[in-house]
C-alpha cells in the first residue's frame, strides 16, 4: 500500500472512532464500522482504537480474534459464504464445498488468486428450508447446485472485470 | 381500484429470486398499462411455493407459486390479477392446507402485512396489547405473562413472566431489555422471519418488557448473517419513532423506551445470554458464571430482562387477547403455540405455528410431505446442533418440553431438520464435535478440550480402531462435557453424539460387534 492509501485508512478509522467512542460497549460497532467501510479491520489500528475506548492492544486484539465475522487481511472484491450447518449438510453442502472448492482453487478464509473471491465457511444462514444455501455479498441463495454456483461466481468475475476496465 | 400484488421481501423468498419476480411484474403491468399497487409482504413461509405471489381478490388472496421470471407474462395473459386460471394458481391462501390447518398466533401477521408499514401494523391488531398494558400496573402485566404459561423459546425453556418479576423487583435506576436475536441454530428461521415480515411485533414486546419492569433502553443483539433483518427492524424502528411508539413519551404516557440494533459477529456461543450481554459490552462472548443472573446483574451490571424474539414476539399477542387465551392452547406445562420450522431434507420445508401436541410424525409427513428427496426419513435433529438425533421409533413424540426431556431429547427453538437414509451418523456426531470445538468460547475446560479430543475419539472409530474401547471413551467423555460444562454450548453437544451412537449403532461398527460377541 502507497503512503497516501496508508493515510487515507487512517483517516478513515479516526473518523469511525469519533463517531462511536462515546456508545456504551462501543467496540463491536466499532469494529463493524471499520470493517463495512474498509472490508477488513488493519491491525495497525489497534492502538488507536484502544486509546480511543481506553483498552488494552491485547483486549481489541481479543475481540476481533474471537469472532468469525471480523477479519485482519483484505479480502476479495466479493466475499462467497456457504453455509455448513446441519440442514444444508442434509441436502448435499459438502459435495457443493467441495465443487466450490475446487471451482475456485482456494480453501475456506482463502481469496482467489485474480483477488476477485474470498471464500468463508457459515453456520447457517437461516434459509434452512432452501438448504443448501450460500451468501454472495449480503445477498442469499437458496437450493444451490454446482451449476447455479458456477453461474454466481462468473457473474460476480465479470463485475470485477467491469469495474477494472472501466 | 387499484389492485394490490404481493410479493414477498422475506430473505427466503429473495434467495429463490423474489425480487427478480417483483421488478418483472412492475414492468409487464407498466407495459400493458395497468396500474397496480407492489405490496412487498413477509412469507407465509410455504418456502416450496416461493417466490409466491398473491392479488387481493373479493373473495381473499389468490396465490401464484412458485414462480420464475419466464412465467410473468403468461400470468398477465392469464388475467391473474382477477383471479384467473393459471397452471401456477393455487387457490385462496388462506384455504391452502398448509396453513389452514395452522394455529397462527406469534406469526398472526407473518406473511400478510407490509412488515415495516405501521399503518398496516395497527389496521391488523398491532400495538393493542402494548396500549393495554400502558393502562396496566406492572405488577399486572407481569402477572399476565405469567399466567398465559409463556416460556422462553431460545431453549431453556425458563417461565418468561417469572425472569420479569425478578427484573421488577429489583430498586435501581437504569435498567435493560435485550433481545437475544442471535439465533444460530441450525434448521431454525422463525426469529429471522419475525424480524424481516413483522418486525413492529417484537418492538412492540419489548415495549411492554420495558413498560412492565421500568427499563428505558433496549438492544436486539442481531446475528450479521441475517443483513435483510437488519434493514427491515432498523426501518419499523425508524417509523416507531416517528409515531412516538418509542422514545420519550411512549404515546403521551410519560415513559421512555429507546431500542437500537447491535450486530453480533458470527460467534454461536453469544446465543448463550451471558456471552451475549459481554459481546454487547464489547468484549470476547466468554460465558459468565451464574449467579449472579443477567435479571439481577446483567447488561452493564444492571437488571436486564434477556429473551429470545419468539418469547418477545408473542407478548402483545398475550396482552391483547388475554393470558387465558394463550394458555388455553398446548398440552402439559407446555403451553400455547410453537412456531416450528421443517428444514433439510424434506419436501415441503417451512414455517408451522402449532399448539403443543403435535407430534414430530404429523409435522414430517402430514405438513412436510416426507423427504425432498422421496427416500426415507431415517433421522430427526431437533433443536439445533446441540439437540439430540430421533430416529423413526420416537417419530410419535408430540412437541412438549417434558415430553422431550422424557425420551433426552430437547425442543429447543423449534427447528426441525430431517436426513434420509444416506446419512452417516458417526459423521454426524463427528461434526457436532467439530462445531463445538469451532465455537467453543473457551472458558471451560470441558467444552474447549473435551470438543477437540472428541473429534479425535470419533475419527478412530470411523477408521474402525478398537470400536468398544472408544465408544466407552466417547460416553465418558460427554459425561464430563454434561456435567462440567460451564454452559449448554459443551454441556449439550453429548445429545447429539450420544443420541446418534445409541439409536443408530450400526453406523459406529457397534451392531456387528454385539452380534459377534
Amino acid at each position: 500500500m502507497s503512503q497516501n492509501q496508508l493515510a487515507q485508512i487512517h483517516l478513515k478509522i479516526t473518523r469511525h472512532i469519533e463517531k462511536h467512542s462515546q456508545l456504551p460497549g462501543a467496540l463491536l460497532p466499532l469494529l463493524h464500522a471499520i470493517q463495512d467501510d474498509l472490508g477488513f479491520i488493519p491491525e495497525d489500528s489497534y492502538s488507536l482504537i484502544s486509546k480511543a475506548l481506553n483498552l488494552s492492544v491485547a483486549e481489541v486484539h481479543g475481540v476481533v480474534s474471537f469472532y468469525h465475522h471480523f477479519r485482519t487481511q483484505v479480502p476479495g472484491k466479493h466475499i462467497l459464504q456457504v453455509c455448513r450447518a446441519e440442514s444444508c449438510q442434509a441436502m448435499g453442502s459438502e459435495a457443493l464445498e467441495q465443487h466450490i472448492k475446487s471451482h475456485l482453487s482456494v480453501d475456506f478464509h482463502e481469496t482467489t488468486e485474480d483477488g476477485a473471491i474470498t471464500l468463508e465457511p457459515v453456520y447457517c444462514l437461516g434459509n434452512c428450508a432452501c438448504s443448501p444455501a450460500v451468501m454472495l455479498d449480503g445477498d442469499v441463495y437458496g437450493r444451490v447446485s454446482a451449476s447455479k454456483i458456477d453461474g454466481l461466481i462468473a457473474c460476480a468475475r465479470e463485475t470485477v472485470m467491469n469495474s477494472e476496465a472501466a | 381500484m387499484t389492485i394490490k400484488v404481493f410479493v414477498p421481501r422475506d430473505s427466503s423468498a429473495l434467495s429463490l429470486g423474489a425480487n427478480q419476480i417483483a421488478e418483472f411484474i412492475q414492468e409487464e403491468a407498466a407495459k400493458r398499462n395497468i396500474e397496480i399497487q407492489l405490496v412487498r409482504n413477509g412469507s407465509r413461509g410455504m418456502f416450496w411455493l416461493e417466490p409466491l405471489v398473491e392479488v387481493e381478490a373479493a373473495a381473499g388472496r389468490i396465490a401464484y407459486g412458485p414462480v420464475e421470471p419466464s412465467d410473468v407474462a403468461s400470468l398477465f395473459d392469464s388475467d391473474f390479477l382477477h383471479g384467473g386460471d393459471h397452471a401456477l394458481k393455487l387457490g385462496i391462501t388462506d384455504q391452502l392446507p398448509w396453513l389452514k390447518n395452522q394455529e397462527r398466533l406469534t406469526f398472526a401477521r407473518v406473511g400478510i402485512t407490509d412488515p415495516v408499514s405501521l399503518d398496516d401494523y395497527i389496521a391488523h391488531d398491532g400495538y393493542k396489547g402494548l396500549k393495554n398494558a400502558l393502562n396496566l400496573a406492572p405488577v399486572d402485566i407481569v402477572a399476565q405473562v405469567t399466567d398465559s404459561g409463556l416460556r422462553g423459546r431460545g431453549g431453556a425453556a425458563f417461565p418468561t413472566g417469572i425472569k420479569w418479576k425478578t427484573v421488577l423487583d429489583c430498586k435501581v435506576d437504569q435498567k435493560y431489555i435485550v433481545c437475544n436475536a442471535d439465533e444460530g441454530d441450525s434448521g431454525t428461521y422463525s426469529d429471522r422471519m419475525i424480524m424481516e415480515d413483522d418486525p413492529f411485533v417484537l418492538i412492540e414486546g419489548m415495549t411492554i418488557a420495558a413498560v412492565a419492569v421500568g427499563a428505558s433502553q433496549g438492544y436486539i443483539y442481531l446475528r450479521s448473517e441475517y443483513p435483510h433483518a437488519e434493514v427491515a427492524l432498523n426501518e419499523a424502528i425508524r417509523n416507531a419513532y416517528e409515531a412516538g411508539y418509542l422514545g420519550r413519551n411512549l404515546l403521551g404516557s410519560g415513559r421512555h423506551f429507546d431500542l437500537e440494533v447491535r450486530r453480533a459477529a458470527g460467534a454461536y456461543v453469544c446465543g448463550e445470554e451471558t456471552a451475549l450481554l459481554e459481546s454487547l459490552e464489547g468484549k470476547r462472548g466468554l460465558v459468565r458464571f451464574k449467579p449472579p443472573l443477567p435479571a439481577i446483574e446483567g447488561l452493564f451490571g444492571k437488571p436486564t430482562v434477556v429473551n429470545n424474539v419468539i418469547s418477545f414476539a408473542t407478548v402483545p399477542m398475550i396482552m391483547d387477547k388475554g393470558s387465558v387465551f394463550y394458555r388455553d392452547y398446548g398440552m402439559g406445562r407446555s403451553r400455547g403455540t410453537l412456531p416450528i420450522q421443517l428444514a433439510g431434507n424434506i419436501k415441503q420445508g417451512g414455517l408451522v405455528e402449532k399448539a403443543f401436541g403435535i407430534t414430530l410424525r404429523e409435522l414430517l409427513y402430514d405438513y412436510g410431505g416426507g423427504s425432498a428427496t422421496g427416500k426415507p426419513i431415517r433421522a430427526v435433529q431437533v433443536g439445533g446442533p446441540l439437540g439430540a438425533f430421533l430416529p423413526e421409533s420416537q417419530f410419535d413424540t408430540p412437541l412438549d418440553y417434558e415430553k422431550f426431556a422424557e425420551i433426552w431429547a430437547v425442543l429447543g427453538h423449534g427447528g426441525i431438520v430431517a436426513f434420509d437414509d444416506t446419512v452417516d451418523m458417526a459423521k454426524m456426531a463427528r461434526y457436532a464435535f467439530e462445531f463445538c470445538a469451532i465455537e467453543s468460547c473457551g472458558k471451560c475446560t470441558p467444552c474447549r478440550i473435551g470438543s477437540t479430543r472428541g473429534v479425535e475419539v470419533i475419527d478412530k472409530i470411523i477408521a474402525g480402531k478398537d470400536h468398544a474401547k472408544n465408544i466407552a471413551l466417547v460416553r465418558d467423555l460427554s459425561d464430563t462435557m454434561l456435567h462440567g460444562s460451564l454452559c449448554a454450548l459443551g454441556g449439550m453437544t453429548p445429545y447429539p453424539v450420544l443420541s446418534a451412537i445409541n439409536h443408530f449403532p450400526e453406523d459406529f461398527g457397534l451392531q456387528q460387534k454385539e452380534h459377534a460377541a
